[in-house]
């Protein structure tokens, strides 16, 4: 054969020199979080320790879960607005359930089913009823916001004594501790990695959000396909609002406001695009640890006062955005 | 009866009695109106001047959704513009001369603009999508405001600027003439020139538009800034009637409520055809379902639950499926009459083929 060792010489090296583009911008959330440990590493001491690094996870456990399954519904091109308000509901229902007395095994699948069935009714809406995504699931956010409060108005404490078990399990290995909590949280991550990337329904998403009409066209399950991925996100909203249960001891008809928003700006910092079709789970994951070093950041500094978190979000961002602008317009 | 039932405004009106009948028999003396003081007094008044900064918003956000855009940061901006007139009243050292309070109108309103032609310069000219470009000023906006107040709840003291939100002119309260004159001229200019046109065929199309001679790209910048103005303006009369300016919860889900309006009116968040008297009807019908909470002597806490499902019969029953359902229902009923159905109207709102 004619193609001998220098052509496949280049085709070896074809691979680090040219990067596929779909990467760039989730390495662009990963250098973003290297340069923050970084700087944060050498303004501060005791920054990169690993009771600092196991506490970003143990902090965003539960936005780590919300980014998951919005990044299933951001990926189709549409938005689930009601991630908040369900973890929220979620967290009530388990409190309540748990104050009336009932064993965690069965409040736990009842929580997490909350978000399940929220989920398809956002599906169904938009699907069948083609009513737009976002007021679809703005209705289901008022619903189960207000759901909360006809349970409990008021701050319940979660005394179960096999629930708060569960919830203080801690595994310390060398100063890195790991709380059921983060487990759960990794588990979701790599389910979630491995449907998207490794199954029928994962790459069915990616080809509705890359073209519904297509998706249609070459006969895959559309409609299911669209309905699982609201569904995922209520799911994983629900799954959320128990590790935030894990994590507070209560349950509280108010958490959780505004925390779409952060489950949104996390999915887009880590590289989705909101019209769907691009974009990686571990990239929201990235996405939700710049966040939470965000916070961690501005704790250490002191004197910044907390408002400044969320200006930096939003300039962070604008910065993500015109990055992505940047390379699509490339692109074309 | 078939064109009542057909007409764009039947359900959002229809919604709109039916709270206004649930509240009569609640309370019969709901719909009563008193004159004391020269004022006007009673539910409706009361109504009217809580729609007033809603009314505002929407009507900003109705343009932009017309251009197939949204404004996610409408909220924030309510909360820059009460910090800024608020944080300039209270440092100067006459916060009850009219100068100092027409002075912080103006730096308020001013800022929002920017705001305005910022959010409209992200997505018109950098082409960023629109909900994402104003979540960023959504994020950051509330960041600011805390700034400007400087993390606290600035509170005044000033009759000129307390006129806004709780003064009467000719027996109305002012908020609700502001509101519902900003509404009266821009529906004016929007309907009676070319330029609601404009913006329709720059939401339905885009490319096409500009290709015959739209200038698509400016009016999209207009609609942003003008939201921003009218969002700046909604933050004043909000702040004036509580005389304080917390950067926290001043307009929040301001721009929900806002978009619920819009879509309980009957347009489309996929842009195009807009219509603002189903704006105006729908931030009624929010004003006076939260009036009607408070009036059944339901928690204000349970709002939100009354708010979703009105929401969700609402647009269920404008959406295209139930249309199909509802319309050929009607159909099958007229067949007996022999008279002929007319053909659907070209002015009707059906949502668009896609």
């Amino acid at each position: 054969m004619t193609t001998t060792a220098p052509a496949r010489a280049r085709r070896a090296l074809k691979i680090p020199t040219r990067l596929d583009r779909r990467y760039l911008p989730v390495l662009g959330t990963f250098v973003v979080l290297a340069l923050m440990l970084i700087v944060g590493g050498t303004r501060y001491e005791n920054f990169l320790t690993p009771a600092v690094v196991s506490n970003l996870f143990i902090n965003n456990a539960h936005l780590i879960v919300l980014a998951v399954g919005l990044t299933f519904v951001i990926l189709t091109g549409g938005i689930d607005l009601s991630v908040g308000s369900v973890l929220a509901l979620s967290t009530v229902i388990t409190a309540a359930l748990l104050q009336a007395g009932l064993p965690v095994a069965v409040v736990l699948p009842v929580a997490v089913g909350a978000g399940t069935v929220i989920g398809l009714a956002h599906g169904v809406m938009v699907h069948y009823f083609q009513v737009q995504p976002f007021v679809a699931t703005l209705a289901g956010m008022f619903f189960a916001r207000g759901l909360c409060f006809v349970i409990a108005p008021e701050s319940i404490a979660i005394d179960n004594a096999s629930f708060v078990e569960l919830a203080g399990w801690v595994q310390i290995f060398a100063g890195w501790r790991m709380s059921s909590g983060v487990l759960i949280a990794l588990v979701v991550v790599g389910i979630a990695f491995l449907a998207l990337h490794f199954t029928r329904f994962g790459r069915t998403v990616y080809a509705i959000g890359g073209g519904e009409q297509s998706a249609l066209l070459m006969g895959l399950p559309v409609a299911r396909t669209k309905v699982l991925a609201y569904v995922v996100s209520g799911t994983c909203a629900g799954l959320g609002g128990l590790l935030f249960a894990m994590y507070s001891r209560s349950g509280y008809s108010l958490t959780g406001v505004g925390m779409e928003l952060d489950a949104i700006a996390a999915v887009v910092i880590g590289g989705t695009l909101l019209t769907g079709g691009t974009g990686f789970v571990l990239g929201s994951v990235l996405g939700v640890l710049v966040l939470g070093l965000i916070q961690t950041i501005i704790t250490f500094e002191g004197t910044l006062s907390s408002w400044w978190t969320r200006i930096v979000i939003g300039v962070l961002l604008l910065i993500f955005v015109l990055l992505q602008r940047a390379l699509s317009l490339r692109k074309t | 009866m078939n064109n009542v039932l057909r007409h764009h405004l039947f359900w959002p009106v229809a919604a709109l009695v039916a709270l206004l009948v649930a509240n009569t028999v609640a309370r019969p003396s709901f719909l009563s109106i008193t004159i004391r003081d020269g004022h006007l007094f009673g539910a409706p008044v009361d109504i009217l001047r809580a729609t007033a900064p809603l009314l505002l918003v929407a009507l900003g956000m109705t343009l932009v959704i017309a251009t197939r855009g949204i404004d996610l940061s409408v909220g924030a901006v309510v909360a820059v513009s009460g910090a800024v007139a608020l944080s300039h009243i209270a440092s100067s050292p006459n916060p009850e001369s009219p100068v100092t309070v027409l002075t912080a109108i103006a730096m308020a309103l001013a800022l929002c603009l920017v705001l305005g032609v910022w959010n409209g310069f992200l997505v018109s000219v950098l082409g960023i999508q629109p909900i994402i470009a104003t979540l960023i000023l959504m994020t950051a906006g509330r960041g600011v405001a805390m700034l400007i107040t400087g993390g606290m709840i600035t509170t005044i003291n000033s009759a000129p600027f307390k006129v806004l939100g709780s003064g009467f002119w000719l027996g109305l309260p002012v908020a609700a003439v502001i509101a519902f004159g900003v509404f009266a001229v821009v529906a004016f200019v929007v309907r009676r020139t070319a330029l609601g046109m404009l913006l329709e065929a720059t939401g339905i199309n885009p490319a096409a538009s500009r290709l015959s001679g739209v200038r698509s790209k400016t009016l999209t910048w207009t609609v942003y800034t003008a939201s921003g103005l009218f969002a700046g303006l909604a933050g004043l009369l909000i702040s004036a009637d509580t005389m304080a300016a917390d950067a926290n919860n001043a307009g929040v889900f301001i721009e929900l409520d806002a978009i619920l309006a819009v879509v309980i009116g009957g347009t489309a968040l996929s842009g195009g055809k807009f219509n603002l008297s189903g704006t105006l009807v729908g931030a009624l019908v929010i004003a006076t379902l939260e009036r009607t909470v408070t009036v059944l002597g339901i928690s204000p806490l349970v709002t939100p639950l009354f708010m979703a499902l009105v929401v969700i019969v609402v647009t269920l029953l404008q959406s295209p499926r139930m249309r199909e359902r509802l319309t050929a229902a009607t159909r099958r009923q007229a067949v007996t009459p022999p008279e002929p159905q007319p053909a659907a109207r070209p002015d009707s709102t059906e949502v668009k083929a896609r």
